[in-house]
């Protein structure tokens, strides 16, 4: 039966592999730069003096003329990354949504991680005492009681019924 | 007049709760009752006078009483009786002083309902808790004032705001207020702010709980897990309420056409749900086996450290968020509460770190136990990955002199695999047996689950197939619903078969007899159901922008908008409205008309951005008002977004309140008297005795 679960999993598996690489997105269409086009950048980056507020949601007057600059910029030719560093450089690190893999800022992206692995560990370790000091004491008596697959079955219904 | 009243009240309720504070601890301390019930009284008494305090700022605030700086920051004339009552929550002073009132609400009915059990844990519970509320208290009155009048001294540029009158100050009062922030002026101000409100302050119990027993030496006992149970359920369910309703807010006022933003503010209020649900499943461990009790102890502190810390940021602005609706010289008064706290909690338990020793063992690596463990680990990375991104930005400040944004990509990367993981551990968890699991026996268990839901998420994808790693995110729900329903279906059928029960009856006697369990089951599947509105955000959602004049067409997905028109008028309460007429179509078949707006606050000068939506369990269709010409309006800009499965998100809110109801009712005891589960030996000796 396991294999058969394992069988369905690695199906799964597969699916998802297989699908993955004919997502292509497709940017563009007629009269570009849309507003889409605008938005699509816009979501990168965070109003520079707003609080907390992405580019392409802000509704004050200068975050109007920061998008009409990347829509004047995307006629222009500029490239996506262009853009965003062009923003970056004029107006610091913070109109970044997503903050950079690089430098002092890697550390918001690292610690996490580290974070749960050193929290696996842990765990891990625990369980691993657990386990031992139960070995020292003895194996445990529902180890030695010999039950057939049958009376166990019966045992689970039987509980079934109180429940 | 009536402002003296409530201010005396209050200094009244900071003297009684500050002595009884001290009360209890010395009562308990040196064993002397007379003290214990002295304390006792004055917790009731705390929350007698805090309602007076409470009531008079209520009834000034709706009577527009501007003599008090506070009614004037909150109310102003054009606000409806109904906005000004909210406004009691509204602003700083207003809060702390709800806050207080919520906390010696708590303590008041905790004393009513548990004094006779827990007699010594009791004078601890009481000093700790009561010692949160005259910390909470004393704020009120000495730093953030509700009661303060506005005075206009000669000389000076600006109004002071102060209680009593300085000499040569004249008092100067505003013929009209201020008024609410206009994005407050909504009906989910009822909802949201106490919900939340209750569910922090509802977990000062569990957490005085935990203290007492430290204190005391009872850590080792799970009498204060016991006693608490409830209590953190009712805390845990108001937060995961108020959390829902906080995003529906945001979702009818906030004009970004999400609901949940990974913003600090909501971060802030995230992190100790995460940590108290752990906290709520982590107990189950120690009271069934007696195991992890220190590990508890340390949840429920951070727990409770991390609502404190919630409390800091809303409420002081440090951190810049787009709810910050206070700012002030809180901070750092706030602040070293927090740490103090913190520190002398942490202490305590170091103390008693020997006692805590677990009762049992497991036998194997996979059990129930371990599942917990788990489970706890993803929960404490995700609180930490989220409290990291928050306090990054300014960590980054101070050292690298670069202010940075952790935005939502950063959120949803990080925690997006740890919460799958979450899930899976939520469908396997009911079907892992305490102590030792062995593989063979969980295969038949699983197999009809683990099937059921890839079907179910094949037959999903395949008209899905543009998005395939959504295929995932399906199955993992999936997996859950399945293994729950399974679950319920075979207790169900065990009583139909052996009972000849009818299936309704079955349901019902099955969730009666065991409620805690079985609406924990319909918290899962109100969780799952809210994290499909995530799903649908994260792998479904779908927007466009488009400028058009009147008649012509917006078309995205199969829907068509048809710009109708635009009027302007005057709405209630000081708000220039430019409406928006959109004809929805499904296809060619003419839906509803949907009005998206613009409300402009004149006196704020704060525009709002109303949503029109049409909104199906399938998906809602999310109009923003954007843009207008400015000359003859036949024109204008929408934002349009199809979000799919959103609605799910509200329905789970509301099946969480019904599992969380069913699962902490009172009077449910008789699953534990039944109940054939393992015991802790400190617990196994006097359930013998007729517990």
């Amino acid at each position: 039966m396991r294999r058969i679960l394992l069988g369905s999993l690695s199906l799964l598996l597969m699916l998802v592999l297989s699908t993955y690489s004919s997502a292509i997105a497709q940017e563009g269409g007629e009269g570009f730069p849309t507003d889409n086009d605008v938005n699509a950048i816009a979501k990168q980056l965070y109003c520079p003096v707003c609080p907390n507020t992405p580019l392409d949601v802000c509704e004050t007057k200068a975050c109007q003329d920061w998008r009409a600059q990347i829509r004047d910029q995307l006629e222009e030719g500029w490239t996506e990354d262009e853009i965003i560093d062009y923003f970056v450089v004029e107006y610091g690190e913070r109109v970044l949504a997503e903050p950079r893999r690089a430098g002092f800022t890697s550390l918001v992206w690292i610690l996490p991680l580290i974070a749960a692995a050193v929290g696996a560990g842990a765990a891990w370790q625990v369980l691993r005492l657990w386990r031992r000091r139960n070995d020292r004491e003895g194996a445990s008596p529902p180890d030695q009681i010999p039950v057939d697959a049958k009376a166990l079955e019966r045992i689970e219904r039987e509980l079934d019924e109180i429940r | 007049m009536l402002a003296e009243i409530g201010w005396i009240a209050l200094v009244l309720a900071f003297i009684v709760s500050a002595y009884s504070t001290i009360a209890a601890f010395r009562g308990g301390d040196e064993g002397r009752h007379q003290l214990v019930v002295s304390g006792r009284n004055g917790a009731l008494l705390t929350f007698a006078l805090l309602t007076v305090s409470v009531l008079t700022l209520t009834y000034s605030l709706v009577k527009m009483d501007f003599s008090l700086a506070y009614v004037a920051d909150v109310t102003s004339r054009s606000m409806s009786p109904f906005l000004r009552l909210t406004a009691l929550w509204g602003g700083q002073a207003g809060s702390i002083l709800f806050w207080g009132w919520l906390m010696s609400g708590f303590v008041a009915a905790l004393v009513i309902r548990k004094w006779e059990q827990n007699r010594e844990l009791m004078p601890y519970v009481l000093a700790v808790a009561l010692g949160t509320t005259v910390f909470f208290i004393g704020l009120s009155l000495f730093i953030s004032n509700p009661f303060d009048r506005l005075w206009h001294v000669p000389g000076a540029e600006e109004l002071t705001r102060a209680f009593f009158r300085s000499t040569g100050a004249m008092p100067y009062i505003p013929k009209d207020g201020q008024g609410l922030n206009p994005l407050l002026r909504h009906f989910g101000m009822i909802g949201h702010p106490p919900t939340t409100y209750i569910g922090f302050t509802g977990f000062v119990i569990p957490y005085a709980f935990a203290m007492a027993a430290l204190i005391t030496g009872k850590s080792n006992e799970d009498a204060w897990i016991r006693a608490t149970r409830r209590w953190t359920i009712v805390a845990w369910s108001f937060l995961s309420i108020g959390l829902v309703l906080g995003g529906r807010w945001a979702y009818d006022v906030l004009g970004w056409g999400g609901f949940w933003g990974w913003d600090p503010v909501e971060n802030a209020m995230l992190m100790p749900w995460l940590t108290g649900t752990a906290f709520l499943h982590s107990v189950m461990i120690q009271e069934k086996r007696g195991m992890l009790k220190i590990w508890n102890m340390i949840l429920i502190i951070l727990t409770y450290a991390l609502i404190l810390f919630g409390t800091f940021i809303t409420r002081t602005g440090v951190i810049s968020s787009v709810h910050s609706f206070a700012k002030s010289a809180l901070g750092p008064v706030f602040f070293a509460f927090i740490g103090l706290t913190f520190i002398w909690s942490l202490s305590l338990l170091f103390r008693r770190m020997g006692t805590l020793r677990a009762e049992h063992e497991v036998e194997s690596l996979l059990s129930r136990e371990s599942i917990f463990l788990l489970q706890n680990v993803l929960f404490l990375s995700i609180t930490f990955a989220v409290f990291w991104g928050t306090v990054f930005p300014m960590i980054s400040e101070l050292i690298t002199g670069t202010r940075i944004t952790v935005g939502p990509p950063f959120y949803t990367r990080v925690t997006g695999p740890l919460f799958a993981a979450l899930v899976i551990l939520m469908a396997i968890a009911p079907f892992i047996a305490w102590r030792k699991q062995p593989l063979r026996a969980l295969d038949s268990k699983l197999l009809f689950p683990a099937l059921g839901s890839i079907t179910v998420a094949s037959a999903w994808w395949i008209s899905h197939r543009q998005h395939p790693d959504s295929f995932f995110a399906l199955w993992v729900v999936s997996f859950v619903v399945v293994s729950i329903l399974y679950e319920i279906g075979r207790g169900v059928r065990a009583r139909v078969k052996s009972r000849g029960e009818g299936v309704f009856t079955a349901i019902g006697r099955l969730v009666g007899r065991d409620r805690r369990r079985y609406g924990g089951y319909l918290i899962h599947l109100a969780v799952i159901m809210i994290g499909m509105g995530f799903i649908g955000d994260a792998f479904f959602k779908v927007e466009t922008q488009g400028t058009v004049s009147v008649g012509e067409q917006i078309q995205i997905e199969g829907y068509k908008l048809r710009y109708d028109g635009l009027s302007q008028y005057m709405g209630e309460d000081g708000r220039e409205v430019l409406e928006a007429s959109v004809s929805l179509f499904n296809g060619d078949e003419f839906v509803k008309v949907l009005s998206p707006r613009r409300d402009y606050f004149v006196v704020q000068r704060q525009p709002v951005t109303i949503p029109g939506v049409y909104s199906s369990f399938k998906e809602d269709v999310y109009v923003l008002l954007v843009g207008w010409e400015e000359i003859g309006m036949d024109s204008s800009t929408f934002k349009v977004y199809i979000n799919p499965l959103i609605n799910w998100t509200w329905i789970g809110g509301l099946l969480l309140a019904v599992g969380a109801i069913i699962a902490a009712w009172p009077g449910g005891c008789i699953a534990l008297q039944r109940s054939y589960a393992i015991r802790p030996r400190s617990v196994e000796s006097r359930a013998a005795a007729g517990d």
